[in-house]
């Protein structure tokens, strides 16, 4: 044993170093699973029950989605803590997920011991080798001694500049090892830039196009909420009388109801928006990617238009669209900037030339879907009746498919940090996780998850962990028997042949019941709002099911590979 | 746009697992890695590769940008041909016996610029250094006329046209950064 160098910071295990890192941390909450190679952490966690809430899902990738729902509510680093080999692979989607959603999530895993790296040994594998391509930073802990520091430095990554998943391997010589413990922050890494440097004159430049700009357009993304930038935002627009447009992550960055919002862009959004995108003389991107789904065919995308790009991550600039003025920096700070040098403006005749499209997107589409006399319940009725429901004050979480479309479409926000969906890849079975670990990030707003057939059942083990654990979710359930998103594209564009996206699914109510969750079902639209107010009014975890039409279509649509103005209305 | 031969220059921390990092983002593109080669550099504790591949002026752009966020990566460049002063080293084994009916070795030994590296009665060593097409002649003369028996190119090295490595100023500017950040929070 080495020596006592610090009579006050007694030799503890590398297990209960790694506790001490993360309550150093600010950590309160860990979603995990146990295993053989994270069995000494787990016993130590028995010991810190009053401090570190450990929430047990049914399975690790569900984890992870669950430390993705918490940190997007919560503004914090979501934790995870599984086991080695099966364990950590089950994680890859949720870090992969994390990854293309720039979701500050911690993923520590148990790893065989250092001497048996290497060895093909019971339940190794290469954690670093796998997840290198898909987190911001993976590391393996080798000895105790580098616990203080790779925590904290894991810490630091995951939430500083553009925040993103990062990986803890930690193989279990390490776990047990004694070491002299001695708490670590850290607050630079030399070869780490997460901010980089405000150019002045770029700014100057950007402040210029906007001032003589007379069909200026703002399209804004998730960067705005992860700089916390929110007020900044309202302020440049404000001033500058810019509309502005969002992604489906920029959503709640800004309130549905601010007068200068006008939509969702992308293959699902509004016409409006998608449509001005390619008649403004400017675009001003401020943290959002020109992701495929926002821009359809590049060749087609805001030719006529010069673009400024606000982003903290430099490889985003001219990566899809070409940048006339990059804005490199933390969105906070470059947009107060820019507030102060541009001009006041109103833009109001180009905003109320929007108007024209919301009115045909409303006669062709909202009002059909929103407010059916007849037939079938439809998904954005359900979803417009909760929304209204909850005030506008409810976090929305969503599956994958015409649920999560629907549910960004008509759900509508007062406050930030109110959008919680799997966006970059397109997760299913991200939902139902996600909302557990976003009631944990806002133990004290009522959380909706909006999921389908199909995305409930990739992840409905899940219901067990809502069960233990007593969490308050209200699940609706969109349930139309089918992969609903795929049979939209197999009709439009597959002459209907509906290969393998029917489904004969189960009485969700008797699943509901079996774990102990209260729920419902409904077909009739008399009954709905009666439901809803049933659900809402239910302490604890609820699960409604709405049947819903089973063909029925998000609509407006890009379809992919077009160009943006090239969007569907409707069928006819 | 045109597909050239770019140099990649990448200064790192000296961490496991750094050229995985490198690789796969080539990997990702489809893009293939022409040379490779790693070595410290001049400035204490940090490593320095010299990548080649060819891309065209917006893709190169674009990788060296990834390559850079990398956490462990302090800095990636990119350069043409023009900018940079490159060698790569060859090694050819050749039979002694065949080497000797060419005549004369002293000819060849000239005309290229190569060295005997090693010399045995059965086979001899000859080590050149130079720019591809350098080596590749005296390949193509040695395997025509006497054949090869083995032969190895190294990854290229290369060193830029300017005074002092480009990252001492980028190094002592980070160092005033987090010293400054230090003061601000005393
Ligand atoms: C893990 C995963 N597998 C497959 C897909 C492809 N996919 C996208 S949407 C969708 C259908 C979703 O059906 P359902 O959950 O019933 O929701 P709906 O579209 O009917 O609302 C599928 C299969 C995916 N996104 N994720």
């Amino acid at each position: 044993m080495k020596e006592m160098i610090n009579n006050e910071t007694p030799y503890i295990t590398g297990s209960k170093a790694l506790l001490e890192s993360l309550i150093n941390e600010g950590v309160d909450t860990i979603f995990g699973y146990p295993g053989g190679q994270a069995i000494p952490i787990y016993d130590k966690l028995y010991d810190y029950k009053d401090k570190l809430n450990h929430v047990l899902v049914r399975h690790e990738q569900g984890a992870t989605h669950a430390a993705q729902g918490y940190a997007r509510v919560s503004g914090k680093v979501g934790v995870t803590l599984v086991t080695s080999g099966p364990g950590m692979s089950n994680t890859i989607t949720g870090i992969a997920d994390a990854m293309m959603d720039s979701t500050p999530i911690v993923v520590i895993a148990g790893q065989v011991p250092c001497s048996l790296l290497g060895t093909d040994a019971f339940q190794e594998i290469d954690v670093i080798g796998i997840t290198q391509a898909i987190t911001k930073w993976s590391y393996q802990i080798r000895t105790a001694d580098e616990i203080a520091w790779a925590v904290a430095r894991a810490f630091y990554i995951a939430s500083t500049g553009r925040p993103g998943p990062v990986v803890l391997d930690f193989p279990k010589n390490a776990q047990v090892e004694l070491v002299n413990y001695k708490p670590e922050k850290v607050d630079h890494i030399r070869s780490y830039i997460p901010v980089p440097d405000i150019n002045l004159k770029n700014i100057e430049a950007a402040a210029d196009f906007i001032n003589s700009s007379t069909k200026p357009l703002a399209l804004i993304g998730q960067g705005v909420i992860l700089g916390k930038a929110e007020e900044e935002l309202k302020a440049f627009i404000k001033k500058t009388g810019i509309p502005v447009a969002s992604t489906v992550l920029g959503l709640s960055a800004i309130a549905s109801n601010e007068e200068q919002f006008v939509g969702m862009i992308g293959m699902h959004g509004n016409i409006a928006p998608n449509i001005k995108t390619n008649e403004a003389d400017l675009i001003i991107a401020i943290g959002m990617r020109f992701d495929d789904r926002v821009t359809g065919d590049l060749n087609k995308y805001a030719k006529q238009a010069k673009v400024i790009h606000f982003d903290i991550d430099p490889s985003e600039l001219n990566k899809n669209v070409k940048v006339d003025v990059p804005v490199l920096g933390d969105a906070k700070e470059t947009l107060a900037k820019i507030t102060e040098l541009v001009a006041e403006n109103s833009h109001k005749e180009w905003r109320d030339s929007f108007n024209t499209y919301w009115e045909r997107e409303n006669e062709a589409v909202i009002n059909k879907e929103l407010y059916p006399t007849s037939g079938p319940l439809k998904m954005g009725e359900v979803v417009n009746k909760v929304s209204e429901a909850t005030g506008n004050n409810a976090v929305l979480v969503t599956d994958v498919g015409q649920n999560q479309m629907m549910g960004v479409r008509y759900f509508k926000y007062n406050q930030t940090r109110s959008v919680v969906t799997s966006g970059g890849l397109g997760t299913m079975g991200f939902g139902l996780p996600a909302a557990i670990g976003a009631k944990y990030g806002a133990p004290d707003r009522t959380i909706c998850l909006f999921v389908g057939d199909g995305g409930l059942q990739m992840s409905i083990q899940e219901l067990g962990t809502i069960m233990q654990s007593d969490i308050d979710v209200k699940i609706i359930l969109l349930n139309n028997d089918y992969l609903g998103m795929v049979r939209q594209w197999q009709e439009l564009f597959f002459n209907e042949r509906y290969s393998e996206t029917t489904m004969i699914n189960p009485d969700f109510v008797k699943i509901a019941q079996a774990y102990n969750i209260a729920s419902r079902s409904v077909d009739k639209r008399e009954d709905l709002d009666d439901a809803i107010e049933e659900m809402l009014n239910t302490k604890g975890a609820y699960l409604l099911e709405a049947k819903v039409i089973q063909k029925g279509l998000v609509y407006p649509m890009v379809p992919a590979g077009a160009g943006i103005t090239e969007i569907l209305l409707n069928g006819e | 746009m045109e597909n050239k031969l770019y140099t990649i220059t990448i200064f790192s921390e000296n961490t496991v697992g750094l050229l995985n990092q490198v690789t796969i983002i080539f990997t990702r593109r489809g893009m293939n890695i022409e040379t490779l080669s790693v070595s410290p550099s001049a400035l204490e504790g940090i490593h320095k590769f010299t990548v080649t591949t060819f891309a065209d002026q917006d893709l190169i752009e674009k990788v060296v940008k990834q390559i850079d966020k990398k956490v462990d990566i302090i800095k990636a460049y990119y350069n043409t041909n023009e900018d940079l002063i490159f060698q790569e080293i060859a090694l050819y084994k050749v039979s002694t016996e065949k080497l000797l009916s060419l005549g004369s070795i002293e000819d060849i030994i000239r005309r290229y610029n190569a060295r005997i590296l090693d010399l045995t009665e059965t086979w001899t060593v000859l080590e050149k250094t130079g720019h591809y097409d350098e080596t590749q002649a005296l390949f193509k003369e040695l395997s025509e006329k006497i054949g090869v028996l083995q032969f190895i190119r190294s990854g290229r090295v290369a060193i830029n046209k300017s005074k002092v490595e480009r990252l001492s100023d980028m190094l002592a500017s980070i160092e005033e950064k987090i010293t400054k950040k230090h003061k601000d929070v005393i």
